[in-house]
């Protein structure tokens, strides 16, 4: 099972590798990893996708937290959250179809970033099914390039 | 006040006695300070030499060990040691030399990323960019070392800020305390260990070396006193409480006294105190003890659960976890039944006792067993890695407080011979017995310099078999017989070679000539090396082929004249 962990530590240089050499050297894996500055400039937060079982995040989750530069590491898996993932796709576009891929833009709410003379830049953000959606409806006109975030995620306040 | 200084009266003020090390271009500034201080520097022939040395230092004193090395190779040189520190949990502080802060990843003369490098094999790792940090990273490293679960712990310094000046009474000395152990459920988990003891009808207390770092000896002689129960340790746990003791049964593990591994094959709850259930103890973990109620105790919770699963996790400093178990005994006032267990485990020792065969040739378990009869328990005991490090853990009787200094978790070899270096600084008055191999003792031979300049009284035993006994063992077991590599056809002249440092050497080549050269040795002021040419066929028994379970161990029994495996 993927698991989302919420991972707060110091805001230094060496952190990130520091984190991500003990998951190779402990044999986990990154589906995928999103590191920024907090509200605290002096703390960073990781928004970690792992993969794997109960025992193994356990694992995880404690070695993480032995980490002298780790504050805090939080399983938000199955808490109520609001995640996102950021995409740009530069998608073929010659004049012929660009009404077609910009209709389905539309129904995405999505965002077209730039115009060139045969291909187009598509922004999305939203979580994965979104993302993977939007993906597959422009695969047929033919994409260019494409990158995308990892996921970053919050808890939900209380109602 | 410039950094060097500052670094130097902070290790002053904490107590440090005595600096391991080795200088170099990028610790000048450093030695320069260092040769001026009331710290005393013990000069190594190589920084392996100095960290391991530091290493056995804090074993023996429980004192963190401090190492210094310089830039680059210096720095690298330390990396064995530092992960055989990190691995057998010992407080250990490495200080490293950087080249200047300009010149950092330029590839310089001399430059290695060991902040990097040993980022996995340290607790932490530091390197101090700003001179204004400098007081605040010592004190947090020193800390990090020594608390909760110990463990050696790097700094790297550009050498600017060594020679860099500031005025650190206005520094900020903000460090980040580090989080003790949780103490919410541990009233819990305690009830439901008290709880576990009660059902029990074969109860048995499994030691490491968290006995040890956790200074609970006084603790663990109450407990056993009590309980009655029996006990077996791991190769760390060696130690924690007198081998006379005759609750002991001894080393459990591939090479365990057949006893200890039979009676933790058969208990129905074990109460492992300070272990970390390597594979040499467990060997396939999913197999381990499976119906077994299992209470593992340890200060660092990602311990728990990680190689076994445990019925009873408990996140606790073994010592505190001792007193208040007691506790919950006397309140109830407790009384243990365990006479059918106990005869059982009789039983076991009658029918599988440690054999070997003393006649003929000289054998390493005799030497050994020679040794520890003539030196007593009392001593000091260092060995390096191989068969000898396991026939001195069947072989030697331990009865004194952090006596043992064994390479357990990392098995490096070339650890023994600078690590009775440290063991001689931290316990000058006490007898220092190093027990080496052929193979052993030249991966760190260097080092007999720095005891001949020091003249540390170290009786070193090199029992010599002209090969890399475990590893030719494993061949003739499990290899048919292909000795691939293992078989020294060219050893130097251990003899002229001890000669040519300036250390006494002797040689033991026949059974009948070990009582008198040992007793000879150790009247001996000043260090000295003895030879002793062992059989080369002998074997460390028993043995559990890898994947096997404590129960499955090959041996030659009580009567028998064939190897076979138990039952």
């Amino acid at each position: 099972m993927r698991h989302t962990l919420a991972v707060l530590v110091e805001n230094q240089p060496g952190v990130l590798s520091h984190v991500a050499g003990l998951f190779s050297r402990r044999g986990y894996n990154i589906d995928s990893l999103v590191v920024g500055e907090t509200e605290d400039p002096g703390i960073s937060r990781i928004t970690l996708v792992v993969e794997g079982d109960e025992k193994v995040i356990e694992q995880v989750s404690k070695q993480l937290n032995k980490q002298v530069e780790v504050i805090k590491v939080n399983d938000i898996t199955n808490e109520k959250i609001v995640e996102r993932q950021l995409l740009l796709l530069k998608v073929a576009a010659d004049t012929a179809i660009r009404m077609e891929i910009m209709q389905i833009v539309e129904i995405f709410r999505c965002r077209i970033v730039d115009i060139g003379k045969r291909s187009l830049i598509v922004e999305a953000t939203g979580d994965e099914e979104k993302i993977e959606a939007i993906i597959r409806s422009l695969r047929p006109f033919g994409i260019q390039e494409l990158v995308r975030t990892g996921k970053v995620a919050m808890v939900r306040g209380t109602k | 006040m410039n950094g060097a200084q500052y670094l130097i009266k902070f290790f002053e003020n904490k107590g440090v006695e005595y600096i391991f090390g080795y200088p170099g271009g990028k610790v000048i500034f450093l030695y320069d300070v260092l040769g001026k201080s009331t710290l005393k520097h013990v000069l190594a022939r190589h920084e392996q030499g100095a960290v391991h040395a530091a290493d056995g230092y804090a074993r023996v004193t429980g004192k963190p060990g401090v190492c210094f090395a310089t830039s680059g190779p210096g720095a690298t040189n330390l990396v064995t040691g530092i992960a055989n520190a990190y691995l057998d949990s010992v407080p250990l502080i490495a200080i490293t030399g950087q080249v200047g802060l300009a010149d950092i990843g330029r590839d310089s003369f001399q430059e290695a990323d060991i902040m990097g490098i040993t980022m996995p094999i340290t607790k932490h790792s530091y390197m101090v960019k700003d001179i204004e940090l400098l007081p605040a990273v010592l004190e947090e490293a020193w800390n990090v070392a020594t608390t909760g679960r110990p463990g050696p712990v790097l700094v790297d310094i550009p050498s600017d800020i060594f020679s860099g000046t500031v005025d650190f009474s206005a520094t900020t000395h903000n460090i980040t305390t580090r989080k003790g152990p949780r103490k919410n459920g541990l009233e819990e988990q305690i009830s439901k260990v008290l709880e576990a003891i009660k059902m029990a009808k074969k109860p048995l207390l499994m030691l490491g070396g968290g006995i040890i770092a956790s200074r609970a000896w006084e603790q663990l002689e109450e407990f056993v006193k009590y309980t009655g129960m029996p006990v077996v340790t791991t190769l760390m746990g060696k130690g924690a409480i007198p081998d006379k003791n005759t609750n002991v049964l001894g080393m459990v593990g591939m090479h365990g006294i057949p006893a200890a591994n039979l009676a933790l094959n058969s208990c129905d709850l074990l109460l492992a105190i300070g272990v970390r259930f390597s594979d040499r103890v467990t060997g396939k973990p999913e197999n381990f003890l499976f119906d077994t109620t299992i209470v593992h105790v340890d200060i660092d919770p990602a311990e728990l659960c990680k190689n076994v699963n445990t019925e009873i996790p408990v996140v606790c400093d073994a010592g505190r976890f001792l007193t208040a178990i007691m506790t919950g005994f006397k309140k109830e006032k407790q009384t243990f039944q365990l006479d059918e267990w106990l005869s059982q485990i009789n039983e076991f020792e009658k029918k599988y006792p440690l054999l070997y065969d003393k006649e003929k040739t000289l054998k390493p378990q005799y030497v050994i067993e020679e040794t520890a009869r003539i030196a007593g328990e009392k001593a000091v005991v260092v060995t390096d890695v191989g068969q000898h490090q396991m026939f001195v853990a069947q072989f030697f009787p331990l009865g004194g407080i952090r006596n043992f200094v064994t390479s357990g978790g990392l098995g490096t070899m070339g650890f023994g011979l600078p690590a009775a270096i440290g063991a001689a600084f931290g316990r000058p008055k006490e007898n220092i017995l190093l027990f080496s191999g052929d193979g052993s003792i030249q991966m760190n031979i260097q080092e007999l310099a720095t005891i001949a300049q020091n003249n540390l009284p170290i009786k070193i035993f090199v029992l010599n078999n002209s090969c890399l006994g475990m590893v030719r063992q494993w061949q003739e077991l499990f290899f048919k017989e292909h000795y691939a590599q293992t078989i020294f056809t060219y050893n130097p002249d251990f003899i002229r070679l001890a000669e040519a440092y300036g250390i006494t050497a002797l040689r033991i080549s026949e059974p009948e000539e070990a009582k008198g050269i040992i007793v000879q040795a150790l009247n001996t002021e000043g260090p000295v090396l003895i030879e002793c040419i062992v059989d080369q066929s002998e074997n460390v028994f028993p043995i559990i082929p890898p994947g096997g379970g404590p129960h499955e161990m090959l041996g030659r029994w009580q009567g028998e004249t064939h190897i076979s495996r138990i039952g």
